[in-house]
């Protein structure tokens, strides 16, 4: 079996990961429910024909791709798999208010083709001219994972060398009205909140793009080494502990192997439970959080995907993300774990690059 | 064969069938299930033909059992009737006392309530629970809820290749042995933001589509759901199961030509028959029945027929579309069409290609459009969708 | 015809999203597909629609969109002649 080693990383998010530096300069969202990503330039990256018809997510998509690619020094990847979790939102949300709102008459293409779920996928494949294995996993705060997982388990058996795997997800106007409408998301006097001491429900949105690079062979830039992904649809409070063991044992580890743990608290009291259990089995190690940083969106799990590589290759965990006050010397081994509104369990385990 | 996979069941619902033994019956008959809709409220009614299930929502919640806050799209509805199919075909009763998991795969999700809700959730409080309904994982895991499926859940959307893919990265699961048994497959309701999507790519035919044909004009849309379950050779032998056929081969890959269009050349079809070929280790001369993908658009059937000569030269197996039975089932064709190919091995027949009149100018393919009694031992079947992703699978009798 | 093909030039660059365009960029006679303008069959589609709604003309047809849309000249001759609104 061959190991998985991820050799680049590309992250457009509500802060600025998309300049090299791990957290040197951080905006902590005290106002908005609703945050958009800080965007590079994506004419450096799309050639105008092609730009005019993005929306945010495949532009933000292409783009942490291209810095992914950029830093492993790949050109074209053996294969191209992509998560989101609601897709293209805001060219399905166009769509479907001219039908509407036109009563299906005089309806354009090009909001139709681009609300495809499978289109930052695809788009990058036309790109790049990759004509290699090409997949999109549409399944809410799982979706990454999915990816993930597909990824590994290709490089582990040598069915590809290379891989480009990530998610993205965008706000749009119309669907973040009716999550307001349902109480996803937090009311404007419910913010600034103590993500991790929440005292309401529903959480604050964002979005953004987390695309990696994981490859059979280890290089310079490599970062660790994937190991594993453990993917569970539903589960309740009290099932997490074993569900957190189990993992481990499969990977035969036992919780204090673990050298930091990521956990993807967003500040809903009705679901943060669930991290307050994961914690149980990890007494005394670095906790670490990042959603009071990303917002919350089905992948923003890329976000803490990102800042667990960083923090094993530079060794070292930055304040403002840590929860509690245990150091570990040196950083081996980091297991995130997520869920959202109690479904979309995951764990994904990662090796420092040299174990 | 190293690398095959068994598939112990399988489960159904279509314009022609609302079960496996009665889509076989619709095939080897010539009963066709391409009508006007019954269901649909669009203003294409009366000019465009579809591939509706004859259930009405209310029929299909009945059946289901479903109490009455549920909060199934109507794409749910229709997966979780035939994926639990599927499991009683497979002789499960304990779904989870081994490592089962669920892939599913849809295009269209909960879009059939977005789309009749989209002003009125504003004013309508009794119908939100239908919001978090919209996104395609939520239509797996209601599916998965149904079944009372507890562990991997996931869902692939790739438009009309996604069953296939979901089917592929299922076999991939078991393999890897991370899973003993997974349910795989997919689900379209029929949608108005479909059929204008479609409609405004002007690739709707306002007549029965007719596949292959030099005169086609286009795809009829179909809705459907489809489900074959996976077993790994540890559950077969050890519960003796009956293996109903095996998926023997698969492959994916991308065009990277345009974004809804197919090359000419048919280069990413091309390449993922290839790679299909490689992981079943068979011969090209070995394949008795394509199932094509076949939509009867001018643009497919062109980029699929060259690909099927340049995979297999002269040398074509009989092949057929039977889109012209039940329309373009989209995200849910390739589960169809994986039904229809176990159905094709198990019976040693070939399925009609319905509609055909005229051989496309282009190349020297006739597709079989009579119903065929023959010796099936390995059928191919092939996905194609948007955003240039090819997927072809490789069946082979048990 | 002048002011047509005008009003032609600001519709397209409206409806395709041309944003680094401007209307003096678009010569009357340059092909507005492949090396010209550069634009592509997705487009095509969309102009099939500007015509029906602005102009009242139906194509069913999509190829038939190769010859009207060749460029701004053979578009306005097309709709003068064709058109109903």
């Amino acid at each position: 079996m061959n190991k998985c080693y991820i050799n680049g990383i590309g992250c457009i998010s509500a802060q600025k990961t998309f300049d090299g530096g791990f957290l040197n300069e951080v905006e902590v969202n005290t106002t908005e429910v609703i945050i958009s990503a800080k965007n590079p330039d994506y004419k450096a990256f799309i050639s105008p024909g092609a730009i005019r018809r993005m929306a945010k997510g495949v532009k933000m998509g292409i783009a942490a791709s291209q810095y992914a690619l950029k830093e492993a020094q790949v050109e074209i990847p053996d294969a191209i798999i992509a998560g989101t979790g609601m897709g293209c939102l805001q060219d399905s949300e166009k769509f479907l208010k001219a039908i509407i709102d036109n009563k299906e008459q005089y309806l354009t293409p090009t909001s139709f083709i681009q609300s495809t779920h499978n289109t930052v996928g695809a788009q990058i494949a036309l790109n790049l001219q990759c004509k290699g294995y090409n997949f999109t996993y549409v399944n809410g705060a799982i979706s990454l994972e999915s990816a993930l997982l597909d990824a590994l388990l290709q490089i582990e058996t040598g069915e590809a060398g290379t891989i480009l795997a990530g998610g993205v997800d965008e706000t749009s106007g119309h669907t973040m009205s009716l999550y307001e409408l349902v109480g996803l998301i937090k009311h404007k006097d419910q913010v600034p909140m103590d993500i991790l001491n929440p005292k309401t429900p529903a959480a604050v949105f964002s979005e953004g793009a987390g695309f990696f690079v994981l490859e059979s062979q280890k290089k310079s830039t490599t970062y660790a080494t994937l190991e594993a992904v453990g993917i569970y649809n539903t589960l309740r409070q009290n099932e997490v502990v074993s569900f957190i063991e189990n993992f481990l044992t499969t990977n035969n580890l036992k919780p204090h192997d673990i050298d930091a743990v990521v956990l993807g608290n967003n500040g809903d009291v009705a679901f943060d439970g669930y991290y307050n259990e994961a914690e149980r089995l990890f007494p005394s190690t670095p906790l670490v959080y990042y959603k009071h940083l990303s917002g919350e969106y089905n992948t923003a799990t890329s976000f803490g995907l990102w800042t667990a590589l960083h923090i094993l290759k530079k060794q070292e965990i930055p304040q403002i993300i840590q929860k509690n006050q245990v150091t570990k010397h040196p950083i081996k081994r980091i297991i995130l774990y997520n869920q959202y509104r109690g479904k979309d369990h995951s764990l994904t385990l990662l090796n420092h690059a040299d174990l | 064969m190293p690398n095959k996979v068994a598939i112990t069941g399988m489960g159904i619902i279509s314009s022609i069938g609302n079960n496996v033994e009665d889509n076989f019956h619709a095939l080897i008959n010539g009963t066709t299930g391409i009508t006007k809709t019954d269901y649909l409220n669009t203003i294409y009614k009366d000019t465009l033909k579809f591939g509706e299930v004859k259930l009405s929502n209310q029929q299909l919640e009945s059946i289901l059992e479903l109490p009455t806050n549920h909060r199934f799209p109507r794409t749910s509805l229709l997966g979780a009737y035939a994926a639990a199919q599927a499991i009683e075909s497979a002789g499960i009763k304990n779904i989870n006392e081994v490592p089962t998991g669920l892939i599913s795969s849809t295009s269209v999700g909960g879009m059939d309530k977005t789309e009749q809700y989209f002003y009125e959730y504003f004013e309508n409080e009794a119908i939100r629970r239908f919001i978090l309904s919209h996104d395609a994982g939520e239509t797996s895991h209601q599916i998965a809820d149904y079944l009372g499926i507890k562990g991997l859940v996931t869902t692939v959307s790739t438009a009309c290749s996604s069953a296939a893919n979901a089917i592929m990265m299922g076999a991939r699961l078991i393999k890897a042995g991370k899973l003993e048994r997974v349910i795989v497959g997919g689900a379209d309701a029929l949608s108005i933001f479909t059929v204008n999507g479609f409609n405004s790519l002007m690739i709707l035919t306002d007549d029965v589509n007719t596949p292959f044909d030099n005169n086609r004009k286009g795809l009829n849309l179909g809705e459907a759901a489809a489900y074959i379950v996976l077993e790994s050779e540890r559950q077969v032998q050890k519960n003796n199961k009956k293996v109903l056929a095996y998926l023997s081969g698969y492959g994916n890959a991308n065009d990277a030509f345009h974004q809804t269009a197919s090359s000419e050349n048919g280069e990413g079809a091309t390449l993922a028959m290839q790679k299909a070929f490689e992981v079943s280790g068979l011969k090209i001369s070995e394949i008795d029945y394509i199932n094509a993908h076949g939509t009867a658009t001018p643009n497919n059937d062109l980029s699929e027929g060259r690909a099927i000569q340049n995979v297999f030269g002269k040398k074509a197996p009989v092949f057929s579309s039977t889109k012209p039975f039940t329309g373009h089932t989209l995200a849910a064709a390739a589960s169809v069409e994986a039904v229809y190919s176990i159905l094709a091995l198990q019976n040693n027949m070939v399925f009609p290609n319905k509609n055909f009149k005229i051989p496309m100018e282009e190349l020297d393919l006739i597709p079989q459009t009579s119903l065929l009694e023959k010796p099936v031992h390995h059928v191919l079947s092939n996905s194609f969708g948007f955003g240039g992703n090819c997927s072809t699978l490789i069946f082979s009798k048990s | 015809m002048e002011n047509l093909k005008h009003e032609l030039k600001t519709k397209i660059i409206e409806a395709l999203n041309l944003e680094d365009i401007a209307i003096e960029d678009i010569n009357d006679d340059h092909p507005l597909f492949g090396d010209g303008l550069g634009l592509d069959s997705i487009d095509a589609l969309e102009l099939i629609v500007l015509l029906d709604k602005d102009y009242g003309i139906k194509l069913t047809d999509p190829k038939e969109g190769k010859t009207i849309f060749q460029s701004i000249n053979t578009m306005a001759a097309y709709i003068t002649e064709h058109r109903s609104k």
